[in-house]
């Protein structure tokens, strides 16, 4: 990469392709767009009913009152379904050139290639490339576009789908429900441990697109996998909505982790829905890295179900100029003697805007329960701010709860420290904020921590001014 | 070129009082100048302006390290430049290992493409740890994050022994050390006694100055270098304390009002 200094806010995967698509739904929602989008996918008849029922859902319900601003999103000015091409690739050279080169240029096959059991990446609506090491396959393992997992294994997909999430859950699941298309499902037979991230990689090429992929993944007794998601999209003047669901079901003992890291560009809107269910002993992991987009909204949520269960979610948010990260966690505690853990780091700079909103809530049969939630923001600057809105719901006494929260500047004296030892500012900054978010980065798989270390580097340089 | 230190009529002002009142003193390489002087009389001041902490606000005066002005750089470039200050409370910083640390250190010194080697990083500073008789286990620790006062100070002398300066401040590094660990630091600080290498060393203790040899001794009180001497000068001081000084001065109050 050439050494070079970034402008302010300058935004690394910012090109875009002129690649043409085969179908676009044109602007905005009416029923006729998704009997349009089901029919093109040849989707069975329940799957438009759950459709158009969730449309008018989301035509019901008023928007969120809380959170971010979301004066500027237009839902009429937005395309719902962009078709990129006929048919979807098990080889790079099945997927056409310009997009191919796009996913090139974001290091998609070369990562494959190094360190990734499976790989599905999404272009606009639809997944274009999709595969899977044969060992995975050999063990039962399924992970495949949703959209072919509704062909392919119905009975399942029916069972689970939109049973975490369902439409009516908030405005934006219901949206999803209506126009969703690609996103990964996954399937992990019981005992079968995937030591090897699984990842899938979404691209928002056109302007005033949305993209409203649907992930489903369910760990079955015993199981283990890693599932790791990549998000950018070029810059636009005008915005575009990024607003997916995700659900998850971890079955006993079993133990899902999903790593998240998102590098919007900044006029994206990212509305974003994760919840997964933890039955007995088993333990979801949350691991989520917000950088970029024009509002986050999203909360990763596991509602403990079984007894034992745990949950986490590790976090961190960056908010730049014209940015607001409304991120947080909610654990759902159901079942006795559970467990959660949200460590939450958040960084603001340039007068972006971060705000901690989290859930701790313990059913009446949460006996024994722990949830321990730690919040730190780092400010870099006075144009900039941090909140922390916690609420917690307690319907039993025997549990405990701890929360402690943090806000801190970078402080003079170890900038000095730093800087007597011959570091510039910028240097000295960007190790303060690598260090600050260091308890996020070590849990991340190694080559993606070094991703992540990048694109933090990259964050900052030009925030000394 | 000889390293050659000079500070001339420095003063210094902390929150517009002012705390230095015209220093004058000359460095040579080779030379080790120690500093003493009650509390409160602005030795530390001395050393914080000389690095160029922020909170310090030079009102008068002019540094200079081997011909070129201190004062005009900023904190980085007089790090580069030479000089080094161990400090006297070193900051704590989470989430950067010492190593990580260090080797961003050493390579804010080299050119791009020139930085040092992991291997041969990681080799300085074990031969450097073991001089020190520091566990290892310190490479991966984060910087300061819970080691002791004395553990602290021995890795502002590590990180002297890694960066080479030219000219060296030590600001009270015997505080809170005990005497195991004060023959290891002053062991460590004997070791960097070379020819093109400066010292200035602040105490006020004379103890230190059994281990570290000084060339020179200079007492400050009232924001001022009040009498020079040599080694002799520091016994004196251990064996009857600073009233004689005060005395033949005719100063009542030592302290420039900082404690």
């Amino acid at each position: 990469m050439a050494k070079q200094m970034p402008d302010l806010e300058d935004y690394k995967y910012g090109f875009r392709d002129e690649h043409k698509a085969i179908f676009q739904s044109g602007k905005g929602l009416t029923p006729e767009v998704v009997r349009t989008i089901s029919e093109i996918k040849g989707e069975p008849e329940w799957m438009l009913e759950f459709r158009l029922k969730a449309l008018e859902q989301f035509n019901k319900m008023p928007m969120p009152k809380w959170g971010g601003n979301m004066d500027d999103l237009d839902f009429d000015d937005i395309q719902y379904y962009v078709r990129p091409s006929e048919k979807q690739g098990k080889t790079w050279e099945e997927v056409p050139t310009e997009i191919k080169e796009t996913f090139d240029k974001l290091g998609i096959p070369e990562a494959e290639q190094k360190f990734l059991a499976g790989v599905s990446a999404q272009y606009e609506s639809e997944v274009v490339y999709h595969s899977m090491q044969e060992d995975l396959e050999k063990q039962g393992v399924i992970f495949t576009d949703t959209d072919t997992a509704l062909r392919e294994y119905p009975e399942i997909f029916r069972q689970y789908f939109g049973t975490i999430i369902p439409p009516a859950d908030n405005k934006f699941a219901a949206l999803n429900s209506a126009v969703w298309s690609g996103g990964s499902f996954i399937y992990v037979p019981k005992g079968v441990k995937c030591e090897i991230p699984l990842q899938a990689y979404f691209r928002i090429n056109s302007e005033n697109m949305g993209q409203f992929e649907r992930t489903l993944i369910v760990a079955d007794e015993d199981s283990f996998v890693h599932y790791v998601e990549g998000c950018t999209a070029p810059i636009y003047s005008t915005n575009s909505l990024h607003s997916a669901v995700v659900e998850i079901l971890v079955l006993k003992n079993a133990r899902c982790r999903y790593t998240t890291i998102q590098n919007w560009a900044p006029n994206i809107y990212n509305l974003v829905t994760k919840r997964a269910v933890a039955e007995e002993n088993a333990t979801m992991e949350w691991v989520d890295g917000n950088i970029g987009s024009k509002l986050t909204m999203k909360y990763p949520a596991v509602v403990l179900k079984g007894r034992g269960a745990k949950g986490m979610v590790l976090s961190i948010a960056v908010a730049g100029k014209g940015q607001h990260q409304d991120a947080g966690a909610k654990m759902t505690h159901l079942a006795p003697d559970t467990t959660s853990t949200i460590v939450s780091k958040s960084i603001s700079k340039h007068g972006g805007k971060v705000t901690y909103r989290g859930l701790a809530s313990f059913g009446r049969n949460s006996e024994g329960s722990k949830a321990n939630i730690k919040c730190d923001t780092l400010i870099l600057d006075n144009q900039s701010t941090s909140d922390t809105i916690p609420y917690n719901e307690i319907m039993n006494d025997n549990i405990t709860l701890e929360h402690e929260a943090t806000v801190s500047k970078v402080s003079e004296d170890q900038l000095f420290y730093l800087m007597s030892r011959g570091m510039t500012e910028a240097e000295a900054t960007q190790m303060i904020v690598m260090g600050f978010i260091e308890p996020f980065t070590k849990e991340l798989p190694m080559e993606y921590a070094v991703e992540m270390n990048r694109l933090i580097k990259f964050e900052m340089e030009g925030s000394i001014g | 070129m000889a390293t050659h230190f000079k500070i001339d009529g420095l003063k210094a002002a902390i929150e517009g009082k002012e705390i230095l009142k015209g220093i004058n003193l000359e460095i040579k390489g080779g030379e080790v100048h120690a500093i003493m002087g009650p509390n409160g009389t602005g030795k530390s001041t001395l050393a914080s302006a000389l690095m160029g902490h922020p909170k310090y606000e030079v009102t008068e005066g002019h540094v200079e390290l081997d011909g070129e002005a201190l004062l005009e750089m900023g904190v980085d470039e007089r790090a580069r430049a030479g000089l080094f200050l161990a400090m006297q409370y070193p900051s704590e910083i989470t989430g950067v290992t010492n190593s990580d640390f260090l080797r961003s250190a050493i390579n804010a010194r080299r050119e791009e493409g020139k930085e040092i080697s992991l291997i041969k990083f990681i080799r300085l500073m074990e031969g450097k740890m073991k001089e020190l008789e520091m566990n290892t286990e310190f490479m991966h620790r984060y910087l300061n994050e819970g080691f002791s006062g004395g553990e602290k100070k021995r890795n502002e002398i590590l990180q002297m022994m890694m960066l080479d300066p030219k000219i060296v401040v030590l600001d009270e590094i015997d505080s809170g050390l005990d005497i195991d660990a004060l023959r290891i630091v002053s062991n460590g600080v004997n070791a960097m006694r070379s020819e093109d290498r400066g010292f200035l060393i602040i105490t006020h203790y004379q103890r230190l100055l059994n281990y570290i040899k000084p060339d020179f001794v200079h007492v400050m009180m009232q924001g001022r270098i009040v009498k020079s001497g040599g080694p002799e000068l520091a016994e004196r001081l251990e064996n009857e304390g600073y009233d004689w000084v005060k005395e033949e001065l005719g100063i009542v109050d030592e302290t420039v009002g900082q404690v």
